[in-house]
C-alpha cells in the first residue's frame, strides 16, 4: 500500500514543493539562525540567490561538528517553548548531538515513518513489535508513532532480555519485527536456543531493519533465520535529519525512497565538495525542508550511495538510494582505488568457510600500498589443495569487486579480535 | 573399519605447534606419529592417535580449526619393495594416493599412513591381498 499521494507526484510536482520549501527554509534559517547567517554571509550567498533548486549547491554545508560547535541548542529556528521533544546521539568522543522537534516536526516524522512502514509492508493489522533501545535514541520512539498511526498493534519490548523478546512473540503474535539487523539475527539465534523454530512456531513475516547496514549477505541469513518468506527492508535516517522515515526499501528491494517532499539528496565528491552528475557513487548530503526546530541545510551523512530517479515498479516516484556502501569516514584509498570495508565483508560472508570477523591492512612496500585481510577458517580440512583453492577463490572475488590484488591469510577460528560496540578492523600502516 | 586421523590447520605463527601439542598432553591423547607440512603462510598438522575424537573435542574448544578424516595404516614389512608392491596393488585399482607417512610399531614392523580416495573400498582391496590394516580399534590401544 502507498500511504500517501505524494509518494507518486510527477518529478515536476515534487520539484515546485521542494523549490517552494527550500526557499522558505533558507529565508527563515537567515533569519533565525545566527551561524547560518554567518556561514552564508561568509560564502557570500543571500536567500535571495536561491532561485532554482540547482542554487542549492551554492549553499555551504553543514557537518556534525557544526551540531557540537552549537552545543546544545544553537541551531534550533524556534525558541526553546515551542520544542516538544528532545533526543540526542551518542557521540563516541565529547558531547553528544542534540536535536529537537516541534509539535508539527513530530507530526511530520510519524508521517515519514508511517510511508516508509508501508513500503515494508506493514499494515493495520499487524502486531509490531520494536526491538530497538528506547530512550535518547531516534530509532525505537520514531518506528513506534509511525506504526501506531497505520493502526498495527505495537509492542514496546526495547532491546535486552532476549528470551523474554522470543516469548513475547510466541505469545502475542508478533507478525512485524523492528530491530537492526544484527540483534535480528541474534534474536533467531536465541529462539533456536530455547527450542522455538522462527520459521514454524513464530509468526514473524516482516522485517523492518535500520540504524545499522544491511548487506546483501546479511539479508541472506535473515531469510535463513527467520524464514525466505520474510519481507526484510532496510530503512534509513539519522536523528540529526529526524531520525528513521528519511527513506526506506519498497517491497522490490532495489534502493530506499527518500521521502522527497520533506528532503532533498545530493550526491557530492567527500574530498572536493562537488556536486556529482546523476547517478554516480559519492557521500549523500541531504537538506531539510519542512523542519521547523532543527531544519539543516546541506548535512553532510558521511554515507556513501548513489541516486536512482528511474521510476520503480512499485508506483512511487521518489528517488531511490542504494542500499550504503559504507561511511566516507571508513574509505581507504588503496593504488588509487577507493575500497569501502563493507565491500571486503560482503565478500568474507559468501564464503561458509569463514567466519564473519576480518582484519584489513594495509602497508606500504616501496611505492606500492598492499593490502592483506586476514580471515578466520572456521571449516576444516586436511587437503592443502582445499585450503590454496579456498584463498585463491576469495582472493580472485576480492579482486572482481575491490579491482585490486591483496593477500588472503587464512587464520585459527577466534584469533582476530571481537568487539562488543563498533569493530575497529582496518590497520592502514602506511604513513601519512 | 579404517583408522582416523585429525589434522589441525595452523597458521605460521611462533609458538603454534607447541599449543598443539600442550593441548594434547594436558588431555591425554598420546601421539602415535605425526606429519607436518606447510606453505609460507600456513601448515598442516597430521596426526594419528590413541584418540582422535577426544584431540578434536579438546583442540576445538581451544579455539583450533579441526577435521577428523579416514586414512589406512598399513603395516608393511621392513624390506626392499614392499612399500611399492603396496602402492602398485592400489594404482591397479584406481585408488589415489594423496600423501603419506611412516608410523613405527613395535618390534620388526613398520607401517605407512596412507590417505587415499575411496579408502573403505582401499581397505578391502588390501583385505583380499592378505594386507593387514591397523584400525580405530588398534590405536586405542596403543
Ligand atoms: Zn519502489
Amino acid at each position: 500500500m502507498i500511504w500517501s499521494k505524494n509518494e507518486t507526484l510527477s518529478r515536476a510536482e515534487i520539484e515546485k514543493i521542494q523549490l517552494e520549501r527550500l526557499i522558505e527554509t533558507i529565508n527563515r534559517v537567515y533569519e533565525k539562525v545566527a551561524p547560518y547567517r554567518e556561514k552564508m554571509d561568509k560564502a557570500g550567498v543571500k536567500p535571495t540567490d536561491i532561485k532554482s533548486l540547482q542554487d542549492l549547491s551554492k549553499l555551504p554545508f553543514v557537518t556534525k561538528q557544526d551540531l557540537r560547535d552549537n552545543y546544545p541548542y544553537g541551531l534550533f529556528a524556534v525558541p526553546t517553548n515551542e520544542i516538544v521533544r528532545i533526543h540526542a546521539s551518542s557521540g563516541t568522543t565529547g558531547k553528544p548531538t542534540v536535536v529537537g522537534y516541534t509539535q508539527k516536526d513530530l507530526e511530520v516524522w510519524t508521517e515519514c515513518v508511517s510511508r516508509i512502514a508501508c513500503m515494508g509492508g506493514a499494515k493495520k493489522e499487524d502486531i509490531a513489535q520494536i526491538c530497538f533501545g528506547y530512550g535518547m535514541f531516534t530509532g525505537a520512539l520514531g518506528l513506534h508513532y509511525g506504526l501506531e498511526k497505520i493502526g498495527a498493534s505495537i509492542v514496546p519490548s526495547s532491546t535486552g532480555n532476549s528470551e523474554k523478546q522470543i516469548m513475547y512473540m510466541k505469545d502475542f503474535g508478533t507478525t512485524l519485527l523492528v530491530a537492526t539487523p544484527s540483534y535480528a539475527l541474534r534474536l533467531a539465534e536465541v529462539a533456536r536456543e530455547i527450542g522455538v523454530d522462527p520459521k514454524k512456531d513464530l509468526k514473524v513475516k516482516i522485517g523492518l531493519v535500520g540504524s545499522e547496514l544491511l548487506t546483501d549477505a546479511m539479508r541472506q541469513e535473515m531469510y535463513k533465520a527467520w524464514g525466505e518468506d520474510m519481507l526484510v527492508t532496510s530503512n534509513y535516517g539519522m536523528s540529526e535529519l529526524m531520525g528513521p522515515g528519511v527513506s526506506g526499501e519498497c517491497e522490490y528491494l532495489d534502493g530506499m525512497h527518500i521521502n522527497e517532499d520533506f528532503f532533498i539528496p545530493e550526491i557530492i565528491n567527500p574530498e572536493t565538495g562537488e556536486v556529482l552528475p546523476e547517478g554516480e557513487k559519492g557521500e549523500l548530503v541531504i537538506t531539510c525542508i519542512s523542519k521547523e526546530a532543527l531544519p539543516l541545510i546541506r548535512y553532510r551523512t558521511k554515507d556513501i550511495t548513489r541516486l536512482i530517479y528511474e521510476p520503480c515498479k512499485c508506483g512511487r516516484t521518489f528517488v531511490r538510494m542504494e542500499n550504503l556502501s559504507g561511511r566516507s569516514d571508513d574509505m581507504l584509498k588503496i593504488r588509487g582505488v577507493n575500497v569501502f570495508p563493507s565491500q571486503i565483508e560482503e565478500v568474507i560472508l559468501s564464503f561458509s568457510e569463514l567466519g564473519p570477523h576480518y582484519e584489513i591492512i594495509v602497508e606500504r612496500e616501496g611505492y606500492n600500498d598492499k593490502l592483506s585481510i586476514r580471515v578466520e577458517l572456521v571449516s576444516s580440512t586436511d587437503s592443502f589443495a582445499v585450503l590454496e583453492n579456498l584463498s585463491k577463490k576469495v582472493r580472485n572475488k576480492l579482486k572482481t569487486i575491490l579491482g585490486l590484488d591483496c593477500k588472503v591469510m587464512l587464520e585459527s577460528p577466534n584469533t582476530l579480535q571481537r568487539f562488543e560496540g563498533k569493530a575497529k578492523r582496518i590497520r592502514d600502516l602506511r604513513s601519512k | 573399519m579404517v583408522a582416523k586421523q585429525l589434522s589441525v590447520f595452523i597458521e605460521n605463527r611462533q609458538g603454534r605447534l607447541g599449543e598443539v601439542l600442550a593441548v594434547l598432553k594436558e588431555n591425554g591423547v598420546n601421539i602415535l606419529s605425526l606429519s607436518l607440512a606447510d606453505t609460507t603462510e600456513y601448515g598442516l598438522l597430521r596426526l594419528i592417535v590413541n584418540d582422535s575424537q577426544l584431540g578434536k573435542e579438546m583442540l576445538s574448544k581451544e579455539g583450533f580449526s579441526t577435521i577428523v578424516s579416514d586414512v589406512l595404516v598399513v603395516k608393511i614389512d621392513h624390506k626392499c619393495g614392499s612399500l611399492q608392491g603396496l602402492l602398485t596393488i592400489l594404482s591397479k585399482e584406481n585408488i589415489n594416493v594423496e600423501y603419506m607417512y611412516g608410523l613405527s610399531l613395535d618390534g620388526d614392523q613398520a607401517s605407512v599412513v596412507i590417505k587415499t580416495s575411496h579408502p573403505e573400498k582401499a581397505m578391502e582391496i588390501l583385505k583380499a591381498q592378505k594386507i593387514s590394516t591397523l584400525t580405530n580399534e588398534d590405536l586405542k590401544d596403543m
